[in-house]
């Protein structure tokens, strides 16, 4: 029964969804090679991957929101491919700040970290993608536990908050950017603390043994 | 209380050194090579409509030994915020900014105040190419051969009156032809300061062009202020203002956040900015961040802050 219902799914979304998800990368390899990265290529290339990395985290939070409003329960085949691709630009993101701007120097990493604020809140952010990346699988759902596994990937709203955080104190003046991606967070997590708070003990979910897809609100 | 021994081995035990550096030119390799190819594969420079040939002599103040930073990346690299706060922005929002009819009022506490043209301003001494480094607040640096003259000149000319301390500059503000504060994120028209005897310090350039040329619009056409051992955003742009004062002048940046941008704001390695080192920056074109140098290597200026705190007086 499964199996005959997984094949009827269609995969175009998903692969879509992949290429979209790659599309930054190649903007940033086209506009490397027709010479569009500034007169500071490394800069541009760290908040290019910083971009990527929070509006995905943002796009990522969406999915519940418009599942629910819109009633498109099939958006959340996406959330995981999303998530991962936050994860991948986060990695790039880091991997510019330990090659191009600290050359692998452990001293001047951990200076930067305990001294500015901004990398600790960063790094802070990062940091706790990584364990969403490792149980992002089937099989460590089910390890996990609907439930658990739900409860640990909340830890994605402290890092868009971290993210926001890192972002704002960063610009020197122009906050316009940061302060339109905090809104947006605010938004998400607005209107998770409103169901929340409005139906404060919902019927626990199905223990989801056999889904692939457990949902976190 | 905690006795620290010398380590038994060194780094250079583990790693001889010779490795270790092929270690870093191997890092460097992939980025250091695109780098590169840029230079090779990039456009003739963009020329800029409005610019024309200056003539220059030659100026023993002028900085030697330094490689002189791409034209493009100095048009195209730029911090003019009445223009837009991105970096390649005011290269394209300033393309139709007018700088000509363009007059310069010199006031305040000078016995000769008075209107000048461009045009005379730029007749009062010959003009002088000086190759500077140029170090910007958020760590990166280029090196620039700029055409003006010491700025004392016009001191001279105008005489300041001897209650005058300090020298105030402002920058055009066109609401027509500019950004909104709002869009800017910094309160217009952008204004800086100078001790007076620091804006008579023979290094502090009263600068009208670059490269040979005019100064391009975002580079702070038609007159701005260059000081070499300050952090960029000193070095005010598009000048229509300068007035001699007894009290010290409000600065842009320093009203944004004090704590972050000090009214002197000499390049000092040993003062971080609060939210980042100053220690290194990043010449243009370069692959690895170079150390920064105190008074961005102008060690000349020091005796005009003898006896002062420059940590506190950042």
């Amino acid at each position: 029964m499964m199996k005959t219902q997984k094949r009827r799914k269609p995969r175009g979304g998903k692969i879509l969804v992949f290429f979209l998800g790659l599309l930054p990368l190649f903007w940033l390899g086209w506009d490397a090679f027709n010479d569009r990265l500034t007169a500071n290529p490394i800069e541009f290339i760290t908040h290019y991957t910083g971009d990527w990395t929070l509006r995905l985290i943002i796009i990522g939070l969406f999915i519940t929101p418009l599942r629910k409003i819109f009633n498109w329960p099939d958006l959340i085949r996406y959330r995981r491919m999303i998530g991962l691709f936050a994860f991948f630009y986060g990695c790039l993101h880091f991997l510019t700040w330990i090659w191009l701007d600290k050359f692998f120097d452990p001293s001047e990493m951990w200076a930067d970290i305990i001294k500015r604020r901004y990398i600790t809140v960063g790094m802070a952010g990062f940091l706790m993608l990584i364990p969403l990346a490792i149980t992002s699988t089937a099989g460590w759902i089910r390890r996990l536990g609907g439930k658990r596994w739900q409860l640990l990937h909340r830890l994605v709203y402290l890092t868009a908050i971290a993210g926001v955080i890192h972002y704002y104190w960063l610009v020197k003046s122009d906050i316009r950017l940061p302060l339109m991606y905090a809104l947006f967070v605010a938004m998400l997590l607005a209107w998770r603390a409103r169901l929340w708070t409005r139906a404060p003990r919902r019927p626990a979910p199905p223990p989801l043994r056999k889904s692939p897809h457990a949902v976190a609100p | 209380m905690l006795i620290k021994q010398a380590a038994d081995l060194r780094y250079s035990d583990v790693t001889p050194k010779s490795l270790y550096l092929n270690r870093r030119k191997f890092l460097a390799g992939v980025p250091a090579a695109f780098l590169a190819g840029r230079e090779l594969l990039s456009p003739s420079a963009r020329a800029f409509a409005g610019t024309t040939k200056l003539q220059t002599v030659k100026s023993s103040l002028s900085t030697t030994g330094e490689k002189i930073t791409p034209y493009d990346d100095v048009t195209h690299y730029n911090n003019y915020y009445e223009f837009g706060t991105g970096k390649e922005e005011p290269a394209e929002l300033s393309k139709n900014f007018k700088t000509s009819p363009w007059t310069v009022s010199v006031e305040g506490d000078v016995a000769k105040p008075r209107k000048f043209s461009v045009e005379e301003l730029m007749k009062l001494a010959p003009l002088e190419e000086r190759v500077y480094r140029h170090r910007c607040v958020e760590a990166w640096s280029i090196v620039v051969p700029w055409i003006g003259y010491s700025f004392s000149t016009l001191l001279k000319e105008v005489q300041p009156a001897p209650k005058a301390k300090f020298v105030a500059f402002e920058t055009l503000y066109d609401p027509k032809q500019m950004l909104s504060p709002f869009q800017a994120g910094i309160p217009l028209p952008y204004v800086e300061g100078l001790r007076l005897d620091e804006a008579n310090h023979p290094l502090a350039l009263f600068c009208f062009g670059m490269y040979g040329e005019t100064l391009p619009p975002q580079d702070g056409a038609p007159v701005r202020m260059v000081l070499p051992w300050k952090y960029g955003f000193k070095s005010i742009k598009s000048i229509v203002k300068i007035k001699l004062t007894s009290s010290r002048p409000p600065c842009t940046w320093n009203e944004v956040g004090a704590n972050e941008y000090g009214f002197y704001s000499n390049v000092n390695p040993n003062r971080d900015h609060p939210r980042w080192s100053q220690k290194t920056e990043r010449r243009l074109g370069e692959f690895f961040k170079r150390p920064t140098l105190m008074f961005n290597g102008y060690p000349e200026v020091a005796s005009l802050y003898s006896g002062m705190d420059l940590i506190k007086n950042y």
